[in-house]
């Protein structure tokens, strides 16, 4: 329930490297999984600026304002000793007291983070202990770098721009296909070849199909209505045919064809099969939910025109088309 | 829009068991609902983000479910999916909800929720 809560080591590979799909692209919850997935010393600063317990605080003031930072870490023999801040600094001005040594004011009371750790570790650790930046030590329990609020705000900024630019770079590319390639006609065809009775792998065509008109920059509604009418066709070559089938998209700038080619049985009465809740489906296939009788009366709805052509003993053939308007795949509306 | 319940809160108040990965469901809304075991009926009738409700269990809800854009479906009846349909559920981001409740109770109990469709 509370998005904060740790998470195991196994949920997190499995999320990990797994596609983006299209609504995850929307949701803020992958700055959640970046804060699991970043660590420390990714977003940490490694340019450090250390005191040692033998600096004057005159001196350290002088740093922190030079550098405009708020705090140093304090190391002797480069092992940290303490930290040093602009309030252990004011607490030194308020008696007068600014050429005492660091050693008199650091905090001495250590709190670090790992730099293997998840940045989610860093927000713990802030949150608990109030304050604002932290030293991050390595395996050795040497000073590696600070981290502060900021560094992971920018980290996950950083690494949320790089999702997005590499799911644009794939659109971008893929959209200005019809741009780039110069013809009189351009088409992109794609072919997937459907087995009969393959219930498992029914719907792969049409997934992959609406991924990539979406990534050729169609309108989403035209690719969910391409993706509608495409899963129907997939499914009657599963559920009627005999020996599968042809499923076939042919994408050009201003029209969407898709066809299903198949080598038999045939359709005995074409204007029966149109009526909604005709079906021929086995009873066995009907318990899986097909066979409502509603595939081509889909069809229909989500495609300009469909032409429906079957010889019993020779084949079926469907063709469905969608009309694309002008701003699709090279404009792009929206995403 | 009279329905403000998040996934999260939907799936507390109707005790559901989620079968997919775990993940944040507090930031997804379902607008609307569609309940049937026919899939050319649900091609037609559930539109995205919306919960649907069925005692089908097999991989092919899946492909259905991810091209519609559902906001999850919740399998009624403790009817099973098996693990290659969990797997590919988690592959296509497609959320996998189970219930030992009818469909018409949890249907009854979304309404009761503010879970309508909407105008």
């Amino acid at each position: 329930m509370s998005p904060h809560r740790a998470r195991t080591e196994q949920e997190l590979n499995g999320r990990h490297g797994r596609p983006i799909t299209d609504r995850d692209a929307h949701e803020i919850n992958r700055v959640e999984e970046l804060s699991y997935d970043l660590k420390i010393h990714e977003v940490m600063s490694k340019k450090l600026h250390t005191a040692s317990p033998e600096m004057s605080l005159s001196d350290v003031l002088e740093v922190l304002r030079i550098n405009r930072i708020s705090g140093v870490p304090v190391t002797e023999d480069s092992q940290l000793v303490g930290v040093i801040s602009i309030e252990d600094i004011v607490r030194a001005m308020q008696r007068n007291d600014l050429t005492e040594t660091v050693g008199q004011y650091m905090t001495r009371d250590l709190v670090t983070v790992a730099s293997y750790d998840s940045i989610v570790k860093a927000m713990q650790t802030f949150t608990e202990s109030q304050v604002g930046r932290l030293p991050v030590i390595n395996e050795e329990k040497k000073l590696v770098g600070m981290i502060t609020k900021g560094d992971i705000t920018r980290g996950i900024l950083f690494a949320l721009q790089k999702d997005y630019k590499d799911e644009e770079v794939r659109r971008y590319r893929a959209s200005h296909l019809f741009e780039d390639i110069i013809s009189d006609r351009t088409t992109l065809v794609l072919r997937y070849n459907i087995k009969a009775h393959d219930f498992t792998h029914g719907g792969n065509a049409s997934s992959n199909i609406k991924r990539a008109l979406l990534r050729l920059g169609a309108d989403p509604q035209i690719a969910r209505r391409c993706g509608i009418a495409v899963y129907e066709a997939e499914t009657n070559l599963i559920i009627h045919t005999t020996r599968g089938g042809i499923l076939k998209l042919e994408v050009e700038p201003h029209r969407i064809t898709m066809s299903t080619t198949d080598d038999g049985p045939g359709i005995q009465d074409i204007d029966q099969v149109l009526q909604p809740g005709y079906s021929t489906a086995t009873d066995q296939v009907r318990e899986m939910g097909f066979g409502a009788g509603m595939g081509l009366v889909n069809i229909k709805r989500c495609v300009d025109s469909m032409e429906l052509e079957s010889t019993v003993g020779k084949g079926t053939k469907l063709i469905m088309r969608i009309h694309v308007p002008a701003e699709n795949f090279n404009g792009r509306k929206d995403g | 829009m009279d329905n403000n319940m998040n996934l999260q809160q939907i799936i507390d108040q109707l005790n559901l068991t989620v079968l997919t990965d775990p993940r944040n469901f507090t930031n997804i809304q379902p607008k609307g609902g569609y309940t049937s075991d026919l899939l050319s009926c649900v091609m037609a009738g559930a539109k995205n983000n919306y919960l649907w409700i069925t005692l089908q269990a097999h991989l092919n809800i899946v492909a259905i479910a991810a091209l519609l854009d559902v906001a999850a479906i919740i399998i009624t009846e403790n009817s099973k999916p098996d693990a290659a349909t969990i797997a590919k559920a988690n592959e296509q981001g497609v959320i996998l909800l189970s219930t030992p409740k009818p469909t018409f109770e949890i249907d009854g109990k979304l309404w009761e929720l503010g879970i309508h469709i909407p105008e």
